[in-house]
């Protein structure tokens, strides 16, 4: 019943030799998207969702970067291609907005020309004035108004939620089959990000687009999302579909995420609950389970590193890593009436 | 500051361990101590091994090299060549002219005067801009609004034709302003000449700096303690400021040297009898098809002395900001600032 | 931008002003000797210097000596006493010279700045990037007086390939003209190709990290196109300004040096010469003619500026 996979990444590893040694920020990633399925890499920063994300497009390519895994686009496999061929892929087939709308669109030229220039990357034979009404196209699906008038507008002209329209109407300019969404409303207000976010939901509608959201909020997740994959310290801790990860989250870190989300539809608790601690760093990993320095529930067993199992029989694609037994984890995981992570023991 | 020596003397001795391991500019400032010895040196070379002063002419002289006898000036006004040590290391360098001197003689005190003017000018125009930074930064409000304004005026002329329009005033016809008198030939007209338009290039950014730690809370601490302005700008930004100001201070020692060598080759700088590497290269021009050295070595002390400047200034600034990034920028802005100042003849003619 | 050009012509012509009063008090009042002395030069006899004396009103007050002496400047009556030459007619007939070198200068340093600083930032870190960082260096270290004698030396007296200097018109003959201004070009541009790529060199890497590059590369450019279009444009923007600045400090300040090297008869030599003679009043027409150009290139630099950065254009911020 579910579709053929678009976009397969299988066991993607992607690390950098620095001067202090080599930082593995993608530690074996694997997931399957559909065609209009929408996938959400959650985690903190530094958990290696961006690294990710980059890698799929290609952006990691550096003299100091090895890549390993495999990642398929249709027949294509994404990290076998050379530069030049990933290079027509990338806009093309894969089109990618970016967290900061400020700063993502080149200021000294029109919001127009901008996507026009991205068209006729791929597409040489355009004209101008075909790129244009493409343009303005573009701007009238993503809802911006006066399309026609302020595709000459240059970036700053434009509000913050208008200009993360008009970087998402960049980013479908040549009807690419994914989409990668890399903290598109984290720079922006509130009311703001909402409209943004139904705006990717009705493309991904509309379109039948696959949709890879990268985010740190699960409150994003909860409004958009198919699928949750939980990344800490460059690993995937949790997946499963959205209500086997919101209603039944198995993983610590999860619940720590999940408890930090301000509810209006629940009394506030006495302290608003935060995971202890920072992140590991990457290049000084813990043995073992990389979230058991900030964890309060820590045992013998943490010390080894927990793989990647779906532990409930009713649903088999919902794995995590942690040691505890499901049981453990229902009884552990609520805090005061709702799931989070117990503050730390001083 | 003074209730803990210890942590005070650790940041400085870090600093210089780090512009230790720093081998090229270690080597540079080897050169640039061997520059000021040798020009310290000129008394002694001039008395016993030249044995001529740096204005004896030596016209209708001759002296024997190698046994045989050798005009100093030949009739056509040609003067002798490097002798090196044929001569008993008398004319070392040759002669300078039609008049004769001791190039090497000339060579060391024009020296002398070379870096005599450029350290006095990069230390009062260092001063100047302390003071203005000073103020400006920590006052703000109008005393900023017309310190910055007149900085940024400065910039906005012609430094380098004004300079030379105030030095060749002044050489003719001297000074006065008030009590202060000078006459045309005073070494200070280029001093201040050249310590008054670098001001900007240093003030500026101290202003910046000044700026921002005044809004740190060891400044706001000092005010809450009662704390009158005099003593919150010089006895808390101040020494925290030190850092900066001896990078400057150093690459700003290179700047003046350009520029008064710039003046003095046109005849706007140091005056006759003084001499300087600048005003030398103006007579070794001259003579450019016969003796090109004449001109090549005096502008190749320059060069050396201002790329050891330079490299040590560089290295200074890496060793005493290991974070960098932040006085990495004002260090760029200010080589820009420089490169703006030197094509109007300050920095880098 | 009406609102824009106005502000900065009126600035432009205040600090015009402000040059103006620098040169009156330098020449007129600083001096401790008579200017009527100074103007006229060192062997001047008593009567030349009575009757400038009058022709300046030095007796009036300083405003009024102010006044004529601007007046002297507009009227073209600026004049240098031994022998009498009109100031503005020597200057005029300087102007192609010196053009010429500046000019062509500013081709080179800005052609040679802007490719070596480009081909360091694009290899950033390897050994070409070590190689042109090493030549910049050296180009930013030599003084026009060095390098000008040994190029002379070198290309003129010894190989005999190049003219030591001079000026030819261009009219008379192009290709003398070039061949004459050849080296001249190179000495007065040395330094600001060795400047400019460095600074072109780390406005790239600056530029490199910007988000727009990114999103640059994510729409599937070619990388020859993200660096020019996106990497070099936008990091040409603070170098317009830099230009702009130093070629009309060039035309007012460092040209002198190199047309008194290579003997150009520009304007620079003009003053040269009349500071070698101390002669004051074309200095005083040299340096308010140099900032003239000075203060017009800054005034074209800023409108520049607005084209280039639209943000600047719109009043957004920018400015400082």
């Amino acid at each position: 019943m579910s579709p053929p996979p678009l976009l397969s990444v299988r066991d993607l590893r992607v690390g950098f030799a620095t001067e202090d040694g080599v930082v593995q920020a993608v530690d074996g990633v694997s997931f399957e998207l559909g065609p209009g399925e929408v996938l959400a890499i959650v985690g903190e920063s530094g958990s290696g969702k961006s690294v990710t994300a980059q890698t799929l497009m290609g952006l990691t390519r550096a003299k100091n970067a090895r890549i390993e895994g495999s990642v398929e686009l249709g027949e294509t496999d994404l990290l076998e291609a050379g530069d030049a061929e990933m290079r027509r892929l990338r806009g093309d087939r894969i089109g990618m907005v970016f967290q900061d709308p400020m700063t993502s669109f080149n200021p000294v030229y029109k919001l127009g020309d901008q996507i026009v220039e991205a068209i006729r990357a791929h597409r040489p034979g355009t004209s101008k004035e075909q790129g244009r009404v493409r343009a303005v196209e573009l701007f009238e699906a993503v809802g911006i108004p006066n399309a026609e008038r302020r595709i000459d507008d240059y970036p700053h002209e434009f509000s913050g939620g208008m200009r993360q329209r008009a970087m998402i109407a960049m980013a479908l300019a040549l009807e690419p089959e994914v989409l990668i969404a890399d903290e598109p409303t984290t720079a922006l207000d509130v009311t703001i990000q909402s409209q943004i976010l139904r705006l990717l939901e009705q493309l991904n509608r509309e379109r039948n687009l696959a949709t890879i959201l990268i985010t740190h909020d699960l409150g994003v997740v909860a409004e958009v999302a198919d699928r949750v994959l939980v990344m800490y310290a460059g690993k995937v801790v949790e997946q499963g579909t959205l209500d086997e990860i919101f209603y039944d989250p198995q993983h610590p870190y999860t619940w720590g995420l999940m408890g930090s989300l301000t509810r209006i539809d629940r009394p506030r608790p006495h302290r608003l609950p935060q995971i202890a601690g920072q992140p590991p760093s990457l290049l000084d990993l813990p043995e073992g389970c990389p979230f058991r320095p900030r964890c309060p529930h820590e045992f013998s067993k943490c010390p080894q590193y927990p793989p990647l199992d779906a532990k409930l029989p009713e649903s088999p694609g919902h794995c995590d890593r942690c040691w505890l037994s499901p049981e453990e984890k229902r009884d552990k995981r609520m805090v005061e009436g709702q799931i989070g992570l117990e503050a730390p023991r001083a | 500051m003074p209730n803990e020596p210890s942590a005070e003397r650790g940041p400085w001795s870090l600093a210089l361990r780090r512009f230790l391991r720093n081998r090229l500019a270690v080597a540079f400032l080897g050169v640039f101590v061997l520059i000021v010895l040798f020009v310290l040196a000129a008394p002694l070379w001039a008395e016993h091994v030249a044995e001529t002063g740096p204005n004896e002419e030596h016209i209708v002289e001759q002296i024997t090299v190698d046994g045989e006898k050798r005009d100093v000036v030949t009739v056509e006004g040609i003067p002798i060549g490097p002798q090196w040590f044929g001569a008993d290391g008398k004319f070392f360098l040759g002669a300078d002219g039609r008049l004769g001197r001791d190039e090497m003689v000339r060579l060391m005190y024009g020296g002398r005067i070379s870096l005599l003017v450029a350290i006095s000018a990069a230390l009062i125009s260092t001063m100047l801009a302390v003071v203005l930074g000073l103020l400006a930064g920590y006052f703000r409000g109008w005393v900023d609004t017309v310190i910055a304004r007149t900085l940024d005026a400065i910039w906005s002329l012609p430094v380098f034709l004004i300079a030379l329009s105030v030095g060749v005033a002044l050489a003719t016809g001297g000074f006065k302003l008030g009590p202060l008198e000078l006459s045309g030939g005073s070494l200070w007209i280029p001093i201040g000449i050249i310590s008054i338009f670098t001001v900007p290039y240093i003030a500026r950014p101290i202003r910046g700096q000044v700026l921002a730690l005044s809004e740190k809370e060891f400044v706001e601490a000092a005010i809450a303690q009662g704390a009158g302005p005099l003593r919150v700008m010089f006895g808390e930004i101040l020494p925290n400021l030190a850092s900066t100001i001896i990078v400057f201070f150093t690459l700003m020692i290179a700047n003046a040297m350009i520029f008064e060598a710039g003046l003095s080759f046109l005849g706007a700088g140091v005056q006759p009898p003084n001499s300087s590497w600048g005003a030398m290269i103006t007579t070794g021009v001259e003579l450019l098809k016969v003796q090109p050295l004449l001109a090549i070595i005096p502008g190749a002390m320059i060069m050396l002395t201002v790329l050891s400047l330079n490299i040590v200034g560089d290295a200074l600034r890496d060793a005493l900001d290991p974070r960098g990034k932040q006085r990495m920028d004002a260090a760029l802005q200010f080589e820009a600032q420089a490169g703006i100042a030197g094509t109007e003849g300050g920095a880098v003619i | 931008m009406t609102r824009f050009v106005v502000r900065r012509l009126i600035g432009m012509v205040a600090v015009l002003f402000a040059v103006s009063v620098i040169v009156f008090v330098v020449f007129m009042v600083l001096p401790k000797q008579n200017p009527a002395q100074s103007l006229a030069g060192k062997n001047s006899t008593p009567l030349l210097v009575k009757n400038i004396e009058a022709e300046w009103g030095f007796d009036d007050p300083l405003p009024q000596q102010y006044l004529t002496m601007m007046k002297k400047v507009f009227n073209g009556e600026l004049t240098s006493y031994e022998p009498r030459i009109p100031v503005d007619d020597k200057i005029v007939e300087g102007i192609p010279a010196t053009f010429s070198l500046t000019i062509g200068a500013a081709v080179i340093w800005l052609f040679f700045g802007l490719l070596l600083g480009y081909l360091s930032a694009i290899k950033a870190g390897g050994w070409l990037d070590r190689l042109l960082t090493g030549v910049s260096i050296a180009g930013i270290s030599i003084p026009v007086f060095l390098l000008a004698p040994v190029l002379i030396y070198l290309f003129a007296n010894q190989l005999g390939i190049f003219p030591n200097g001079q000026y030819v018109p261009f009219g008379d003959d192009p290709w003398e003209w070039a061949k004459h201004l050849i080296l001249p070009w190179f000495t007065l541009a040395a330094i600001s190709i060795g400047f400019y790529s460095r600074v072109v060199r780390s406005n790239m890497l600056d530029v490199m990290n910007e988000d727009y590059v990114r999103t640059a590369r994510a729409k599937g450019l070619s990388e020859r196109k993200v660096m020019t279009r996106h990497v070099l444009r936008n990091s040409l923007i603070p170098v317009v300004t830099l230009f702009g600045l130093d070629f009309g400090a060039t035309i007012a300040g460092t040209a002198i040096i190199t047309e008194a090297i290579y003997d150009i008869d520009g304007v620079g030599l003009y003053a040269a010469e009349a500071v070698e003679k101390f002669e004051l009043p074309p200095i005083m027409g040299v340096t308010l003619y140099g900032a003239f150009f000075v203060v017009l290139m800054n005034t074209l630099v800023d409108l520049f500026y607005a084209y280039l950065d639209p943000r600047v254009r719109l009043g957004e911020s920018a400015s400082e």
